[in-house]
């Protein structure tokens, strides 16, 4: 930087004078709260502090956006490292960096490049951090590829809510989520205001199911390349073992990914299936979503813009949730998702499950699953009786589970629940510990309470 | 202990960092946009952002013209320029950050402006694929649009200002094949069945099977015999009223198998067979757009100068009037269904034999005119190819962009979206007007006093209302807003058009996918999108 430069603030220098002229002077479509002036550009410089969670495809346009648009505060998280399958999109990565972290690469390459930028790496997952740590944040800016992962970040902010005496919401404690999410030429952008619009919870059905091959199909009437692959993952790499016993199949060893593509093959022929490919054959072993530089490139825009609207007013914020399909023309549109009135992340209220009273636990379990309000993965239910806490089922620990297995069978009235009774239920899609109130479905209307 | 070693051969280092692409545009679109050449004028932040996404999935080659010195303001919203790079030339230095990308995408600087090319070396243009521009000026718009237009090149007009930008593509013609449409209609044959499936469906007795077979017969086998009971007593006609298919989901549900207690016993295949009848007996037909395709004079009127795809629409068209009888080769494609394995592959086998068997006529048929015309050759697989989605064929022709810089439909079109009044309409009309304010006044509007801007801008914007008859807008308000920009490129609102832009680069390049026909207006502050065809 040359010295006359020094004597300047920093947001005076002149290569903000783009973002200054929209900051600076006042337009006919502003916020209503909005007051143009220089300090706004301070204020998203040197005070705003931003969190973009994932720096992969989103997030490496995310931090690109942000560090130009003035933000210099800038914390990034993501536990990956670098693969050669990132490169045609991950634009701040090269063949050099393949192994490493992609927070820190990413950071690097963003702080190096746009002077003043004070960009801070996290190479930890998003559960490794506590509420101490993401309540630091103004904003936080969401570019996960899991749903899971997503919806533990949602959670962790709902718990960070504050309300008043009066049940209302204390405004203070509320930290907006920008979320943009990508597959293909579609993606999807939104605002999230915790707690006052519909949250991640809220809109769960708007997620499309997981695909999914019936067992019997794969088995024994296969059709389709992906059966056979299937066949090859579900079943027989169990049988054969080929790595020994102890190990298991790992989609990012090629070795592996090779394997199980001779054996699909294999299988294919015998039954007369075509196409069974090797790129097929790794899209069903690791899922994979296609992704492009493009679609990326677009959806993080529109979240980095809806994140300068809201540290600086200078515009309404999108209401609240944009879809854009990339593939037949462009086409986007934003509609306004509403919140659940029931919301188990956001609506501060009890959830109570109606259950009929000689329900087993494994029906209580199945809805937990299934039950389009929770969707849960592998929901752990506690409940407290006479002032003990008990646990009912728990299948992330092997020997709990050993031990609650036999509990799914019993009727719920043996486990000791109660018409009124409250479950905790905790789940890797939170953070916290749900209470879930016991209704019981055919109780007389006066003993309800 | 000893690893297996599978004798796969692992993917090549290209195959897996181009993965996740590829798995959309397939091995045949990669090879395409690598064949691709994009010329971009102006390495503005837009311009930058533009290229990035078509430099990282790895376009061949990339020219930049600009001939500007990099300034403060350019650094502050480019990410391709350095605090280094100032005073130097942009289109140099972005480049040279650009390449960085990707090493295997060639790069040109070219230090001149895009007028002197124009006057010296027109033919500069000739080999480039697309055209990009950004911050043209509004007399050079003009020309290098006629230019581009009467060489035929794709040009791609693109502006980013405050909130606001928008793109235009120019394009003479632009057929595709792969349109990769969301919702792909079945082509199964069942009302006309070629020769194999029909004897393939006689063959089938339902009643006759047991339990487990009974469970495994495709739904097209059930729809087929479903329809073939209800013809008996129907004059042999097609079903096609809703009460009509209404009872053919009766006789299907007379084919279920009921337990002792004269419960029916779910049966999957069966459901699936109630679930097509809307869609399965819909009957086999030449779509309209298809017909106008093989029917235009391009088809009809082929010279040497033909392109493989009027070639195409010719024998296609060949095909249908002979041996198609009026109808287009078979896809070839059969949904997944609940079947046995043999069932289904059998099936499945045949509906490729019969769509090789009709794109192999088809082909003889282009190689016939090939060798009338002497033209180049067309291959087998882009044939089959062709064939193959053929129900699906794409035309887009387009329109020069001097046209809405004259009286005429264009002006009209436009006139008709003001009258509405369409927001959208009114910022791509400030987008204009903000070009003829530059071209006056040599700055942006509001570039440093937006209110004494505003009624300068006014005076554009009453000028080019009155060119399409329109009168002037009720409030100032979109003007006051544009002078308040101040010709300010915002990096967010370049980086989001410069996604879509770059990706309907990609689609022109790779002759996939329907690119936008043919303006796109976004507004950032609104987060509105809006497409018009001029
Ligand atoms: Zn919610």
């Amino acid at each position: 930087m040359g010295d006359g430069e020094a004597v300047k603030s920093d947001y005076q220098q002149r290569r903000w004078h783009n973002v200054r002229k929209v900051l600076e002077r006042s337009g006919p479509f502003c916020h209503p709260d909005f007051e143009p002036s220089a300090e706004i550009l301070d204020f998203i410089m040197n005070s705003c502090k931003v969190l973009v969670v994932g720096a992969g495809g989103l997030g490496c346009e995310l931090l690109k956006d942000l560090a130009l648009m003035g933000f210099k505060k800038i914390h990034i998280i993501d536990m990956d490292t670098i693969e050669l399958s990132n490169l045609n999109r991950q634009f701040l990565f090269r063949k050099n960096d393949i192994g490493l972290s992609k927070a820190k690469c990413a950071v690097e390459f963003v702080n190096k490049r746009v002077p003043g930028c004070e960009a801070v790496a996290h190479h930890c997952s998003i559960q490794d951090m506590d509420e101490g740590f993401y309540r630091q944040f103004h904003i936080v800016v969401c570019g996960l590829d899991s749903i899971v992962a997503r919806r533990w970040l949602n959670g962790m902010l709902m718990s960070l809510l504050q309300y008043n005496d009066d049940r209302s919401l204390d405004q203070s404690s509320v930290i907006p989520l920008v979320d943009g999410g990508t597959e293909g030429f579609k993606g999807n952008a939104r605002v999230i205001l915790p707690g006052m619009s519909a949250c991640i919870e809220c809109t769960l059905d708007l997620y499309p199911p997981q695909k999914t091959f019936p067992l019997c199909t794969i088995a024994n009437t296969p059709r389709l390349p992906e059966h056979c692959v299937e066949y090859v993952k579900v079943l027989q790499w169990g049988k054969e073992n080929p790595w020994g016993s102890s190990t298991i199949l790992d989609s990012d060893d090629p070795q592996h990914v090779a394997w199980v593509y001779e054996k699909a093959q294999e299988r294919a022929m015998k039954y007369g299936i075509t196409s069974v490919t090797y790129r097929l054959t790794q899209g069903v072993l690791k899922n994979i979503i296609p992704a492009v530089a493009s679609t990326n490139a677009a959806i993080a825009a529109a979240c980095a813009t809806e994140v300068f609207k809201l540290a600086s007013s200078c515009c309404i914020n999108m209401n609240n949730y944009m879809v854009l399909n990339m593939s037949d023309g462009l086409y986007t549109y934003t509609f306004n998702a509403e919140r659940r009135q029931d919301c188990v992340a956001c609506s501060n209220t009890t959830r109570t499950m109606e259950i009929d009273c000689n329900a087993t636990l494994q029906a209580i379990y199945d809805k937990l699953c299934e039950d389009r309000g929770y969707l849960m993965k592998s929901p752990g239910i506690t409940t407290v009786i006479n002032g003990r806490n008990k646990t009912l089922y728990m299948s992330s620990i092997k020997s709990i589970e050993e031990k609650t297995r036999d509990n799914l069978k019993k009727k719920i009235t043996e486990l000791g629940l109660y018409n009124g009774a409250e479950i905790l239920v905790a789940d890797i899609t939170t953070p916290n510990t749900l209470t879930v109130k016991l209704k019981f479905s055919d109780v007389d209307v006066d003993m309800k309470g | 202990m000893a690893s297996p070693s599978p004798k796969s051969p692992e993917q090549s280092e290209k195959n897996k960092q181009y993965d996740r692409q590829l798995r959309l545009w397939g091995d045949h679109g990669q090879t395409a946009l690598e064949k691709g050449h994009i010329c971009l004028i102006n390495a503005t932040a837009l311009g930058t952002e533009i290229l990035k996404s078509i430099v990282l999935p790895g376009v061949g080659a990339i020219t930049l013209v600009d001939h500007n010195i990099v300034s403060d303001e350019d650094i502050g919203c480019n990410f391709f320029l350095e605090n280094t790079s100032q005073g130097l030339n942009r289109g140099a230095e972005t480049l040279r950050l650009l390449l960085e990308l990707n090493s295997s995408v060639q790069g040109h600087a070219v230090q001149e402006p895009p007028e002197q090319i124009l006057q010296d070396n027109p033919d500069f243009f000739k080999s480039f694929s697309v055209v990009i521009a950004t911050s043209l000026g509004e007399k050079t718009i003009q020309e290098l649009a006629n230019h581009l237009w009467d060489i035929k090149v794709p040009f791609i007009l693109c502006r980013s200002v405050g909130f606001l930008g928008s793109f235009r593509i120019q394009i003479n013609e632009h057929p595709i094949i792969e349109v990769h449409p969301e919702n792909e209609q079945i082509d199964l044959r069942l009302d006309v069945p070629f020769p194999t499936l029909a004897e393939y469906l006689n063959a089938f007795n339902i009643d006759d099977l047991d339990l487990k077979d009974h469970g495994h017969v495709p739904w097209i086998v059930i729809l087929y015999k479903a329809v073939q009971k209800w013809q008996i007593t129907n004059e042999n006609r097609w079903p096609m009223s809703r009460k009509e298919k209404n009872e053919i989901k009766d006789i299907i549900r007379g084919f279920i198998r009921k337990d002792e207690n004269g419960i029916p016993i779910e049966e999957e295949n069966f459901e699936e067979a109630l679930r097509a009848v809307n869609t399965a007996l819909i009957p086999t037909f030449l779509p309209v757009n298809i017909k106008e395709l093989i029917y235009s004079s391009s088809a009809t009127n082929l010279t040497k100068d033909s392109s493989s795809f009027w070639i195409m629409c010719s024998a296609l068209r060949a095909f249908i009037e002979a041996e198609g009888k009026g109808k287009l080769p078979l896809r070839g494609v059969l949904p997944d269904m609940t079947a046995s394995t043999e069932h289904y592959v059998k099936l499945q086998s045949m509906y490729r034999t019969q769509a090789a068997i009709e794109a192999e006529i088809v082909y003889r048929k282009v190689q016939e005119i090939v060798a009338q015309l002497h033209c180049d050759s067309i291959s087998d697989a882009e044939v089959k190819l062709f064939c193959r989605h053929a129900h699906d064929l794409h035309l887009i022709r387009g329109s020069n962009i001097s046209s809405e810089y004259q009286m005429g439909t264009v002006a009209s079109y436009i006139a008709g979206y003001l009258e509405e009044p369409d927001v959208m309409m009114v910022h791509y009309i400030l987008l204009r007007a903000a070009d003829m304010f530059r071209s006056e006044h040599c700055r942006a509007p509001g570039e440093w006093e937006p209110e004494a801007d505003i009624s300068k801008l006014k005076m554009c914007v009453s000028k080019l209302l009155s060119d399409i008859s329109c009168s002037p807008f009720p409030k100032d308000d979109h003007i006051h807003e544009m002078c308040r920009y101040g010709g300010a490129e915002i990096h967010s609102v370049s980086a989001f058009l410069g996604g879509c832009i770059a990706h309907e680069a990609i689609k022109i390049v790779t002759k996939q996918y329907k690119p936008v026909n043919n303006t796109f207006i976004y507004d950032g502050a609104s987060t509105n999108t809006a497409t018009f065809t001029f």
